[in-house]
Parts: structure tokens; C-alpha cells; sequence
């Protein structure tokens, strides 16, 4: 493994600003996405900066509006766990639990868990294969490769990856924040900005700069929170990173949809909201399945599938149906 | 390490397994400090754990203090040193295995104060003063942990090299069952779960992070099941 330095930061103000200062630096929390990407030799900080003790920010809070505020540092096992969190999200739950393994659900952070790098296996494998993501300037070994696990939605001639986090999508569904402190004070990141598309600068995951550190994520109250799912669909049946994943949050007045929340997972560089859909499934009951069909299908007329998947396209809106169905059940 | 470093003083060297030969080895750059820890417990002071060195440093080095199974170790390793090459080439604990190396096949579950990680994604120098549990700390008094037992009556394993991550990871997911720790095989999350509620489902989903290429998985979740059943 390449060797590093590693300290302990005491503050936050301290440990942005060193981060500001040395680009060689990364912080480090659960570990479980960087240590992987440092013995795959897609990364190689000088230093490393332990951020674990830092106050304040593991805890999970339930907020008296209905909302949630979740520290950063808290770890995704204990968030699943929450009594609030089950209680008011459902698909945040869910989300974590699709997610990795109870071990890794011990260590990985919350902070860490939105800021995971893809899975593409052209970025993980090696340095021998084009890669704009581990190597920019180098080209795109799964836009012409095997692109089975690749995106269907914004991707570029530059990269075809997706975001493997899948409480992302569940955060980007409900129209969470993330807190950023940085050198000049706090900000409010909405989820759904947080993530970028690839364009012409796939090595560039989100729109976080140097000095930039998270500090929570922000769950606003939402009526369609209790009412919510998660269902994600994987070569197998655990321990697997999504093909396609849905997260659905609804609110329904005598079955009819009054509104609903939809983000997919694994179809794209960041969490996909289906905007389009969420408006044309106004009014639609939910016993009428081929109006929801008809509705969902309004998303995905701008996926373009690769050369192998093209399956994702008809995938995904069963997925979506199922998760709507689901999370309209607990309506 | 101290008893271990005695022994090898004390036995002749022939005939030693390869491993055991393997592990004083590693031991050598420790001797010194060793030698001071046991000269400090016979005058009586407070005792010093001794030192132990992981091998093959090529950079700096830093000290991380640590008990292991209810003892005290001072282990001198590089940052990057995982937890898992700590456990096994500076203390000595070769009952934690290294499998993947990559956090995908679960072979190196350990307990950190009490919770179940992966020891080949931890850094070792950020668990300073931790209580770290491995496979060698879970018999009591020569009492095989329940879940010990139950792998061995129901045939848990074959080659074994992933029974010691199967292991510490079941004793570990009883424990997050009793503390209502829903999982995805959970139907719903607004009850509260207890360990009798591990059905066989439950059991697979919340043990899918060992793998376990001789496939012995129907006999692992028996061996877990009887436990959960016995409470």
C-alpha cells in the first residue's frame, strides 16, 4: 500500500484548513471506500487526517419539525437502527440496510458513505485500462467495453459510471441537505446538486472543493417520508452493489396519488430524480397499475442504454412500479 | 508475547512448525523491549507490555497501545498497517485470516469494542487504545463461546479458513439482534426485533458479508440458529 502519514484532527476549523492547504491530504473516517481506493492505487494521499474525534458530529438527531439532522460521522448501522429514522424514513432505513455488510455498516460513516467512489471496474482495476476517472485525459475503457453495470441516464463520451451509494438515492428522493463547513463558514448542498454528471471532467464526483468538510446530511420533514421505500435489485440477493435500485416516498388521499418522491439508483453518475414522472403520477390511483406504468415510463424517455444495458431501461421502471407499489402499501 | 518470547528461549528450535518459527521471527526487533517488560514485572513495577513490531518497515513508525483479549500490547508499525497485519505479525494472532484483503469476503471480522469490522480495511494506528476481541479471546476459562461450540457440532466448516470471520461475526450479529438491530431481510422496521426473531432468512441476510468458498452456509446458519434458539 502506498505509504502515508496520518494525524488526528482536534477541530474542525483546524482540520479544514489543513485540507485547504495540502492537496497531498485526505480526510479519513470509516475508511472503508479510501483504503480500498489506495491499495487499488486509485488514490495516493500523502496524509491522511483521522477526523473520528471530532465533536459533535456522530450524532442522529430527530428533529421536533419531523425533519432529521445526521452527524456526519455517524456510522450507517446506527442510523438503521435509529427508532426515528425507521419511523419517519423508512427508505433511509432501508437504504443503509440494502447496503454492504454489518461489518462494514459498523465502520463506514455517513459523510464517507455519499463521498464512495464507483464501482466501475475499469476505475477499480488497475492502471493498465483508459480510465478518465482514475487517470483524466486517458479515455473511457467501458464506453466501448463491458458496460452491463454502467449508467443509462447523463453520461458522457468522457465516462459511463454510476454512483454506487445507494442511501443516496434515498437522500436525494427526499430532498436532503448536505452541511458543508469550509473556511468561510457553513452551506447547505441540496442532494440532488451534490453529485455531478460526468461531462468533461469525470474525475470530479461532486461539487465539493478542497477545504471542504461534511458535517451532516439534513433529512427536511417530508409527508411522503413515512410512507417511503427503498427495493434494489442486484446479481445477488445481498452483499452486492445495485443494478437498479428505486426509492419511492408517497402521499395518497383514498388511494389517489397526491404526491410522490422518486430517485433511482445505479442508472447514472449520481442519484436520479424522476421529475417527469413524479408530476404525471398526480392523480393516479394506486390500484391502477398501467397508469402508474404510463407515468413512470415519462422518465425514461431520455435513457440512452449502452451496448449491454439495455435491459436497465425496462428494469428500472419495474423497479420503480414495485417500489411505489410498496411504499404505497405503507400509506 | 512475553510467555511466547520465554518459550522460544526455552525450546529447541528443531522441529518447530513453520508457523510458530514464522511468528518468533517477527519477534526479533521486539526482543530488547521485551527483555525491559519482563525485568519490570519481576521488580515489581507497574507492568509495561512489551513491544512487538510488525516486520518489513520501510517508513516511519508510530506506537499504537491496544488490548487484545484482555491484554495490553504496544505494537510499533507504519500508519498504513492495517489492524489485520497488526493482529497477525505484531501480536501474533494468526487465528484472524487474510482473505480478500479488499473488505469483500469477511475472513478478517474482529471485534472493535464489541462491534464487528473488518480488520484488512481498519488502520491499526487509528485504534490506540481500543479493546480489540479476535478468535483467540472468545473461549472463557477454557469454555468454547457457545457459537465456538455449535460450528463444531454442526459441521460449520470444511477447509476452515473463513470459520474464524464466521465466528466473530455470528457472536457478534446475535448481539445487534438483541439490541433491535433491524436488517433487510427485516419485514418491518417499526417492530422491535429480538434474537428469537432470527429466522433462517434473517440469519443468511445478516451473514452475508462472510463468504465462505467451501459453501458450508446451511450448516453456519444451523450452528447460528441453535444459539439464537438456546438464547
Amino acid at each position: 500500500m502506498h505509504p502515508f502519514g496520518l494525524s488526528r484532527a482536534i477541530d474542525a476549523s483546524t482540520a479544514i484548513v489543513a485540507h485547504a492547504d495540502d492537496p497531498q491530504l485526505a480526510f479519513i473516517a470509516g475508511g472503508t471506500d479510501l483504503l480500498g481506493l489506495i491499495k487499488d492505487r486509485a488514490a495516493s494521499p500523502d496524509r491522511l487526517l483521522d477526523i473520528n474525534g471530532l465533536r459533535g458530529m456522530a450524532q442522529i438527531e430527530a428533529l421536533p419539525d419531523g425533519g432529521l439532522r445526521i452527524g456526519a460521522l455517524a456510522r450507517m448501522s446506527d442510523v438503521a437502527a435509529d427508532v426515528e429514522v425507521r419511523r419517519r424514513f423508512p427508505v433511509i432505513a432501508e437504504g443503509l440496510l440494502f447496503a454492504a455488510s454489518g461489518q462494514l455498516r459498523n465502520m463506514a460513516s455517513i459523510g464517507g458513505n455519499i463521498m464512495q467512489r464507483t464501482r466501475c471496474p475499469y476505475f477499480r482495476d488497475g492502471d493498465d485500462l483508459p480510465c478518465n476517472k482514475r487517470r483524466p485525459g486517458t479515455g473511457c475503457a467501458a464506453l466501448t467495453g463491458i458496460n452491463r453495470t454502467h449508467a443509462i441516464f447523463g453520461w458522457s463520451d468522457s465516462c459511463v459510471a454510476t454512483h454506487p451509494s445507494d442511501v443516496a438515492v434515498a437522500f436525494a428522493s427526499m430532498d436532503a441537505n448536505v452541511i458543508v463547513r469550509s473556511r468561510t463558514g457553513e452551506r447547505s448542498i441540496p442532494f440532488t446538486q451534490f453529485h455531478r454528471l460526468p461531462g468533461d471532467s469525470p474525475e470530479r464526483d461532486n461539487v465539493l472543493e478542497r477545504g471542504d468538510l461534511i458535517v451532516a446530511v439534513e433529512v427536511p420533514a417530508r409527508i411522503e417520508g413515512r410512507s417511503s421505500h427503498y427495493l434494489k435489485i442486484r446479481d445477488r440477493q445481498s452483499y452486492e452493489f445495485a443494478l437498479v435500485s428505486a426509492a419511492a416516498g408517497v402521499a395518497t388521499s383514498a388511494r389517489k396519488i397526491s404526491s410522490v418522491r422518486l430517485a433511482m439508483g445505479g442508472v447514472a453518475h449520481k442519484p436520479w430524480r424522476l421529475t417527469a414522472a413524479e408530476s404525471a403520477l398526480r392523480g393516479v390511483s394506486l390500484d391502477d397499475a398501467n397508469a402508474l406504468r404510463a407515468a413512470i415510463a415519462t422518465a425514461f424517455a431520455e435513457a440512452r442504454p449502452l451496448a449491454h444495458n439495455a435491459f436497465k431501461v425496462e428494469l428500472a421502471q419495474r423497479v420503480v412500479l414495485r417500489a411505489l407499489e410498496t411504499a404505497g402499501g405503507r400509506a | 508475547m512475553s510467555e511466547e518470547v520465554k518459550t522460544a528461549a526455552n525450546e529447541d528450535a528443531v522441529g518447530i512448525p513453520r508457523r510458530e518459527f514464522l511468528r518468533r521471527t517477527t519477534l526479533v526487533g521486539g526482543g530488547l523491549a521485551v527483555s525491559q517488560g519482563l525485568l519490570n514485572q519481576r521488580s515489581g513495577l507497574a507492568p509495561t507490555p512489551p513491544i512487538v513490531a510488525t516486520p518489513g518497515a520501510t517508513g516511519p513508525t508510530t506506537m499504537v497501545r491496544m488490548n487484545i483479549n484482555g491484554r495490553d500490547y504496544q505494537i510499533r508499525l507504519e500508519p498504513r498497517t492495517t489492524l489485520l497485519d497488526a493482529l497477525r505479525d505484531g501480536a501474533g494472532l494468526i487465528g484472524t485470516k487474510k482473505g480478500c484483503d479488499r473488505g469483500e469476503c469477511g475472513a478478517c471480522t474482529v471485534h472493535i469494542e464489541g462491534r464487528r469490522v473488518l480488520s484488512c480495511m481498519t488502520l491499526a494506528a487509528m485504534q490506540d487504545g481500543k479493546r480489540i476481541t479476535t478468535i483467540e479471546g472468545l473461549e472463557q476459562n477454557g469454555q468454547l463461546h457457545a457459537v465456538q461450540s455449535a460450528f463444531i457440532e454442526h459441521d460449520g466448516f470444511q477447509c476452515g479458513f473463513c470459520t474464524s470471520g464466521q465466528i466473530m461475526s455470528g457472536v457478534a450479529m446475535i448481539e445487534e439482534a438483541k439490541a433491535g438491530w433491524p436488517s433487510a431481510a427485516t419485514t418491518d422496521l417499526s417492530t422491535k426485533i429480538t434474537a428469537a426473531d432470527l429466522s433462517e432468512l434473517e440469519i443468511r441476510e445478516r451473514m452475508s458479508g462472510n463468504l465462505c468458498r467451501c459453501a458450508c452456509y446451511p450448516n453456519i446458519v444451523a450452528a447460528i440458529a441453535e444459539v439464537t434458539r438456546r438464547g
